[in-house]
């Protein structure tokens, strides 16, 4: 036993390089700004160019085209809009109702038990399943998908948050806001939600980053955003019954959706290392 | 012992009622008429009419749910609209790629992620380190069908190794379904070896920093001793629950991975029924995967009786 090597005690955790960070922020910077300018640019891509059917990257078709002759180039690109537009808004909507109903909860007990038998109702329902049958139940579009993603979310943010506000309602300083008299609102925003704000940032990355993965996988299964408007999932789609033929349908906007769900996953564990308590205890400790 | 385990057995009523209220809720939410939603498109104002009686559509709505409720106790999971079969016989028929499919995904998955992990966390720091966070990060970045689409084209297109979709029954001899199984499982096992290897690293580092491990090392147990009789015997509750709480997950995979791959499952049978919009079918499923689900968490909860003694007391 010439290596006493007990990793945990001796080094600490190592600081993940700046570079993954860097990149995936570059990286996102952009899509974003693809998000924005690139239905602009080079429109939706829905022309149909029954000439150019399922021909291979060139210099015409950067990545390609489909079965229809749509320029896989342009529809990747402008999808990276709708993609966008769904991380963010569910993040949006998962964060201001489960964090309301998480801070609630976590905070009055009668809250609580009701809050927590729902969520695990609800949770028990795989989320995927849940949200292809909203879509179908609620129709298509953009809107529709954006709720039938956030309902199975929504009870594990609430319960994220419950546990997070039940630790800071334990600290001091809340025993020392009561006993000087503030009030339970007051308590609740100045001195509840700025402690769990980072907490609740974190899981605003892990949110998006799968709101983006459930839309590929609805617009994959075939009830996603409707396919007039390109997002990465129905390009996607597009291309599954040609993948044989012609990967690059596929490839591009695959490649893409990884490098976008990946980069927010990295800024999302980056966050976490700077806010998660128990991480922070053990540091100090 | 016995009073926890009543305790948590009589948990899932709740959670089983709540989900059955979602569910037969589901065809109410809509805009339109649930009638007209089951009857699908094409169906004329009495066939519609049929169904709304059929379905006793035209009563209040609590007892319409009282009404489902005991046929769901009585195993009646209604007809499908589309081909007129009981819903719980087609689900039935369709059990068991699936299950052969998430079974073999859990199996490569522990055997995968655990050793993964435990390593991970006995070298922290090191480069096997590393490429362990890394990879586990892109495992559960990329999605499923990505996966599955590039591993075929290695592996079944290009490589000829394996078949390239489809699916064989146990009856047709067990290696045969092994093989036509092994890419689906392959695909699926990265987000699912993604997420436990994650768990199991973070877990054993704080298991290796605990007092309990300091001490052995100070009687002068050798690393081995360490790992073996201290650290693995205490990563077991925190890796089963990632097991459990990740099941969602695996269910939701093995829907897409079914896509991809054209296995005749329940997933394959849920996205069908969607696209004809087959409620009652929907409805069946979401209620059995469900229940798997629930069933699955419970045994996980059971098991830390196995695992921790200090649960049963």
């Amino acid at each position: 036993m010439t290596t006493v090597s007990s990793p945990a005690l001796s080094k600490p955790k190592p600081a993940r390089p700046g570079v993954a960070v860097s990149l995936s922020l570059l990286a996102l910077a952009v899509v974003i700004l693809m998000a924005i300018f690139g239905p602009l640019v080079f429109g939706l891509g829905n022309d149909l160019n029954p000439m150019m059917r399922l021909k291979p990257p060139s210099a015409i078709a950067w990545f390609g085209t489909d079965n229809l002759g749509r320029d896989v180039f342009v529809r990747t690109v402008s999808g990276a809009r709708n993609s966008v537009t769904v991380g963010l808004c569910t993040a949006i909507v998962v964060l201001a109702i489960g964090g309301t109903l998480g801070v609630v909860a976590g905070y009055f007990n009668w809250v609580d038990r009701i809050v927590m038998r729902l969520a695990d109702g609800l949770m028990a329902i795989p989320g995927i399943l849940l949200a292809i049958a909203l879509v179908s139940v609620l129709g298509g579009g953009l809107v529709t998908v954006i709720i039938a993603i956030s309902v199975p979310e929504i009870p594990r943010t609430a319960r994220l948050m419950r546990s997070v506000v039940l630790s800071i309602r334990e600290l001091p300083f809340i025993t020392a806001a009561i006993s000087v008299g503030s009030s339970t609102p007051k308590i609740l925003l100045r001195h509840i939600v700025p402690n769990a704000i980072g907490m609740l940032s974190v899981q605003a990355t892990y949110v998006c980053a799968a709101a983006i993965l459930s839309e590929a996988a609805l617009s994959f299964l075939g009830v996603g955003t409707p396919p007039d408007v390109p997002s990465w999932g129905n390009v996607i789609a597009s291309g599954k019954e040609y993948f044989r033929l012609a990967p690059w349908i596929i490839a591009f906007p695959g490649l893409l959706l990884s490098i976008m769900v990946l980069s927010i996953n990295i800024l999302g564990d980056r966050l976490r290392d700077r806010f998660d308590p128990r991480l922070a205890a053990r540091r100090a400790s | 012992m016995s009073n926890f385990v009543v305790r948590r057995l009589l948990s899932v009523i709740p959670i089983a009622f709540i989900v059955l209220i979602t569910v037969f809720l589901l065809l109410h939410i809509g805009p339109g008429d649930p009638a007209a939603l089951i009857a699908g498109e094409n169906a004329t104002r009495d066939q519609i009419e049929a169904i709304r009686e059929r379905l006793f559509l035209d009563r209040p709505l609590l007892e319409q749910l009282f009404l489902y409720l005991s046929n769901v106790a009585h195993l009646d999971l209604g007809q499908s609209v589309y081909s007129g079969f009981p819903v719980l016989k087609l689900i039935l028929q369709r059990v068991e790629p699936t299950a052969v499919l998430a079974v073999s995904t859990l199996i490569l998955s522990v055997l995968i992620a655990v050793p993964m992990g435990v390593w991970g966390a006995w070298r922290a720091g090191s480069a096997i380190d590393t490429f362990l966070i890394v990879a586990s990060v892109v495992g559960f970045s990329v999605p499923v069908f990505v996966i599955g689409y590039v591993l075929v084209d290695l592996f079944a297109l290009r490589a000829g190794w394996l078949p390239v979709q489809g699916y064989k029954p146990l009856s047709s001899g067990f290696w045969n379904c092994l093989r036509s199984i092994t890419l689906p499982s392959i695909t699926l096992s990265f987000l699912f070896s993604a997420l436990v290897a994650r768990i199991t690293r973070a877990t054993m580092l704080e298991v290796l920093a605990e007092d309990y491990i300091r001490t052995a090392r100070a009687k002068g147990a050798n690393n081995r001793r360490i790992l073996i009789v201290h650290a693995l015997k205490n990563i077991g509750v925190p890796v089963v629950t990632v097991i459990g709480t990740s099941f969602a997950a695996l269910l939701g995979g093995v829907v897409i991975t079914e896509s991809v791959f054209n296995i005749p499952g329940m997933g394959r049978l849920t996205v069908d029924a969607i696209l004809t919009r087959d409620y009652p079918v929907v409805q069946g499923v979401l209620i059995v995967f469900s229940f798997v689900l629930i069933a699955v968490n419970l045994l996980v909860d059971l098991s830390y009786a196995l695992f921790d003694p200090r649960v049963r007391q």
